[in-house]
């Protein structure tokens, strides 16, 4: 791509978020083929049971169950607060973090536990050379 | 191998030093501790400092630049917020392994204006602060806390009593950097950081600098055990592989298997201690804590609260220095300002804040990312 120059559609937020040319965006693990262990973003050795080139991909589920949350109050200038930095055991493994959505950020409402699901969207910010980002978050399902 | 003893360690009150250098912080606490076990720069035959956020600036040569050129080796760690710890541990060894008799322990640190501790952002791409949750660290802590609550279903107000308490105890510490007295509402409508974390419950950016002398057996010895302090166990682990680790980072595992690891080298079992100083970077942290150094059974960390348990003239008192929520956190000077601290009460030098009869004590470190350091010190009779 020539510098200065947008990608013609979306660049994944994180290198875990895979956005295939045909069908839906998923987040891709890579799983331990000896000791069963989850991970996110590129290795090439398993952190849990030190096996080499044993990793392989692994699509990861889009539901999955709340695990903790804190909600931010203060953070980085630009940054809009309060919301809720979430930590999500996603259904057959991995555990992502990101932000929960559509439910109040208020301790009373959120329930640690609870069924949320993946949710793919746009960021709502650029890079300097103007390409947009595909980001998630997760929401809860009834 | 030889038994290791603190000879001489001191610490500056912690505060904010704009007008002072790093080098300059970490001199005065070595001449300090120097002072304190009577002996000068030329007996020292190795320094151990520990600084962070100069970690590439050879601090620990220009502080001898600042107190005395001896030619000795000097070697600088930087270990997150097991700095100090990581320091003082490295000095700990060298004797252990019979190289040196006497070494010079330093930890400095100079937060000037951090503000929120920890990066977030940065790397290709655009910032992911606030659109894949929080990096920072009181929005790490507490995560760390809310999984407490999930598993025992542990409060809010349970998490904000550690601030009330550590904010009491150092009312009585002249070293600490704030002494005032916190009530339960005071804390908990303080600006809220992170849920369940509010600005009180979050440690305190400062300056400061702690220094030790130690020594081995023989010459401890033959200057003088009168107000020596053993050390009866020095360990340091870094986090095993667990679970969620790559989002959640861990300070459970590793404080267990340092805390195991402390009593079993030290022959002795958390209802020995007669105080210990634990790293309550966050009001949520100290909590897990209690049960990580097995202080009480799994689960039981709120009714240790609850019960006072904790607090100074309880059970086990711990963080009656004021701990990181109120003397303040300046990195690297952590991990020997608490070894100071349960010196001073081992020594019955502590006043006002006087652990009665205290004949051991723990402290305890985290290095986010993740280390733990445990020192076991024992009263010399």
């Amino acid at each position: 791509m020539p510098e200065g120059a947008a990608a013609p559609g979306p660049l994944p937020i994180v290198s875990f978020l895979k956005i295939p040319p045909q069908g839906d965006p998923y987040l891709e693990g890579l799983q331990c083929g000896k000791c069963k262990a989850v991970f996110l973003g590129e290795r090439s050795t398993c952190a849990s049971c030190g096996a080499r080139d044993a990793l392989a991909p692994k699509r990861l589920a889009n539901t999955g169950n709340l695990y903790v949350y804190t909600i931010v109050h203060r953070s980085f200038p630009g940054v809009t607060v309060p919301y809720i930095s979430a930590i999500v055991d996603l259904d057959g493994g991995g555990t992502v973090k990101g932000n929960l959505v559509g439910i109040e950020p208020d301790p009373r409402k959120i329930q640690m536990g609870m069924p949320v699901e993946v949710v793919y969207k746009i960021a709502p910010t650029k890079d300097r050379e103007g390409n947009e980002y595909l980001s998630y978050t997760f929401q809860p399902r009834t | 191998m030889s038994d290791v003893y603190v000879l001489g360690i001191d610490m500056l009150k912690f505060g904010r030093f704009p007008d002072q250098d790093v080098p300059e912080l970490g001199a005065k606490a070595a001449l300090l501790a120097l002072d304190d076990a009577g002996l000068r720069v030329q007996d020292m035959e190795a320094l151990y400092c520990g600084n962070l956020l100069q970690a590439g600036a050879m601090v620990g040569q220009r502080i001898l630049q600042e107190i005395g050129q001896t030619g000795i080796p000097v070697t600088n760690c930087a270990n997150a917020c097991a700095t100090g710890a990581t320091a003082f541990r490295e000095g700990w060894t060298a004797i252990k392994a019979g190289i040196y008799d006497l070494v010079l322990v330093v930890g400095v640190e100079q937060m000037g204006k951090a503000g929120l501790l920890g990066g977030g952002g940065g790397g290709r791409g655009i910032p992911k602060e606030g659109l894949l949750g929080s990096q920072l660290m009181p929005a790490v802590f507490a995560e760390a806390g809310m999984e407490h609550t999930r598993k025992y279903g542990t409060s809010f107000e349970h998490f904000a009593m550690v601030s009330v308490k550590n904010h009491h105890h150092s009312t009585r510490n002249p070293k600490s950097m704030y002494q005032m007295e916190t009530p339960l509402e005071q804390v908990m409508n303080a600006e809220m950081i992170a849920y369940p974390n509010t600005k009180l419950m979050c440690s305190v950016n400062v300056d400061g600098a702690a220094a030790a002398v130690l020594a081995s057996e023989r010459k401890a010895r033959q200057l003088g055990m009168g107000r020596a302090v053993r050390v009866a166990a020095s360990v340091l682990t870094s986090d095993p592989y667990t679970e969620r680790d790559l989002v959640m980072p861990d300070v459970n595992t590793c404080t267990r298997q340092a805390a195991k690891k402390a009593y079993e080298m030290a022959g002795v079992g958390p209802e020995d201690l007669d105080l210990v100083e634990l790293h309550d970077c966050f009001a949520t942290a100290e909590i897990l804590h209690y049960e990580n150094l097995g202080l009480c059974g799994d689960g039981e960390a709120a009714k240790l609260i609850d019960e006072r348990q904790t607090w100074h003239g309880g059970r086990i008192p711990v963080n009656v220095s004021g701990g990181l929520l109120s003397k303040g956190h300046p990195l690297g000077a952590t991990g020997v300002a608490n070894v100071y601290e349960v010196c001073t009460h081992l020594r019955r030098e502590a006043g006002a804040r006087q652990v009665a009869d205290a004949k051991l004590g723990l402290t305890h470190v985290i290095g986010l990312g993740s280390a733990c350091g445990i020192h076991l010190l024992e009263r010399v009779s």
